[in-house]
């Protein structure tokens, strides 16, 4: 098992969560729960907050109402904590067109404050292997991908958050994902992502945001 | 500390590699400088008054030639989410982007200074002053700029808003970096100026990061 002391697998619940982007309420009174080694997956139309809301769990910005817990505490109590027990890959990948691979993978290292992580096995994780001095710029798109999910594999953190991981990934790079997660999972890992498409992440709790869009009145402002 | 020198090593590879911003800026900052002889011609009394006054618009100009570059493309591409979740203070992380904007773009005005100063017919006697102002001021100039920058983030033509906002900051800097010099000319020691800009450091070395790293936050959520 992969965990220390400070960083253990925990429950994830959400309670009365309710979001407001551009002075737009996008869903409200949302609330789960998620186990360790359990997945959640966000589903629901586009602009239903499924990144808001993947972005609220990360600590980018709080809700406006309700609260997230980690181990039944509230993460706002120990942002600090909070973000170094998970992981985050966004829409965007990270990348700079003129690092390389390697170099953009031990920036991501160095800036997550880890001495030592094996570079080299994150990138085979993600069959980048053979990439690692290729200049960003030369990536295609799915390869880009892949090496943000590379972090992933970088070093362990109990709650992962993936938000459409799979755009632009071959049928190779979403089996290498999948094993990824799968991994992930049984050593006691929890995932919330949101995606389309289901990346064979079994018995998966599905969370519908549609369910949750908030009332059709005018905001106040 | 090591996420510290990671931002800071990273950008200076980037700089280095895309050869942009740094040398774009001590470019800018000896031909803005030649420029002043063909305008007020070229007689020795008169360039040597105006000189010191010429060399710290000018640098101060070059200081906000790539202001806009300090955070817009780690915004765009995702970094900045990545620096965010790193256990460095997001404080800590902006004084890093302002040590390295400093290296790129202070620290070389700051070299091509003497050369230019020959050229303006600087008085020799005052030109340890206008150093020593300039190794003061141009740090001021860069964290006074982080804010700017900061704010600024996600703007339509962030640039030009950024010069606007922090060009009557700068102001200050711009009258003691001045005196320190003249002061040198008429054979005074312009010790006053100096610790004026020392003072300045002082405050905005704190000061400045706080309010960027807000700024960040917000352009986050």
């Amino acid at each position: 098992m992969p965990w220390t002391d400070a960083n253990l697998p925990g429950t994830l619940d959400g309670a009365g969560l309710a979001a407001v982007r551009g002075g737009r309420a996008v869903f409200a009174g949302l609330g789960f729960a998620l186990a360790p080694g359990g997945a959640l997956l966000l589903t629901g139309p586009n602009g239903s907050g499924k990144s808001t809301l993947l972005r609220l769990i990360a600590g980018f910005g709080h809700p406006v109402a309700g609260q997230i817990a980690w181990n039944g505490g509230a993460i706002a109590d120990d942002m600090e904590a909070h973000r170094a027990r998970l992981h985050y890959v966004g829409h965007q990948d990270g990348l700079k067109p003129a690092l390389t691979v390697g170099e953009t993978v031990r920036f991501w290292r160095a800036l997550a404050g880890r001495d030592r992580a094996d570079e080299a096995a994150a990138l085979a994780a993600v069959g980048l292997a053979a990439l690692a001095e290729l200049p960003c710029r030369f990536l295609s798109a799915g390869q880009r991908r892949r090496v943000a999910l590379a972090r992933l594999a970088l070093w362990p953190a109990p709650l992962w958050l993936l938000d459409e991981p799979t755009v632009g990934l071959d049928a190779a790079a979403l089996a290498l994902l999948e094993a990824l997660c799968r991994r992930h999972r049984a050593e006691g890992g929890s995932i919330v992502a949101a995606s389309h498409q289901a990346f064979g992440l079994d018995d998966t709790a599905t969370l519908s945001l549609g369910d949750f869009a908030p009332a059709p009145v005018a905001a106040g402002w | 500390m090591s996420a510290f020198l990671a931002i800071v090593r990273r950008d200076l590879r980037l700089a280095f590699r895309q050869g942009g911003d740094g040398a774009f800026a001590v470019m800018f900052f000896v031909l803005a400088a030649i420029l002043f002889p063909f305008g007020i011609g070229p007689e020795p009394e008169l360039l040597a008054r105006v000189a010191p006054g010429i060399l710290w618009v000018v640098a101060l100009l070059a200081a906000i030639l790539a202001l806009d570059r300090m955070f817009q493309p780690d915004w765009e591409d995702g970094t900045l989410e990545l620096i965010r979740l790193s256990p460095l203070p997001l404080e800590l992380a902006v004084v890093a982007k302002c040590l390295a904007h400093w290296l790129v773009t202070g620290l070389p005005v700051l070299l091509a200074t003497p050369v230019v100063a020959l050229m303006l017919r600087l008085d020799p006697a005052s030109l340890p002053m206008l150093l020593l102002g300039m190794a003061l001021g141009t740090p001021v100039l860069s964290l006074f700029g982080s804010v700017g920058a900061a704010l600024t983030l996600g703007a339509r033509r962030g640039g030009v808003l950024v010069s606007l906002l922090v060009l009557p900051l700068e102001v200050p800097v711009l009258i003691f970096g001045v005196g320190a010099a003249d002061a040198a000319v008429g054979h005074e020691v312009g010790r006053a100026q100096l610790l004026i800009l020392g003072a300045m450091l002082a405050a905005a070395l704190p000061l400045c990061p706080l309010a960027a790293a807000a700024g960040l936050r917000q352009a986050l959520e």
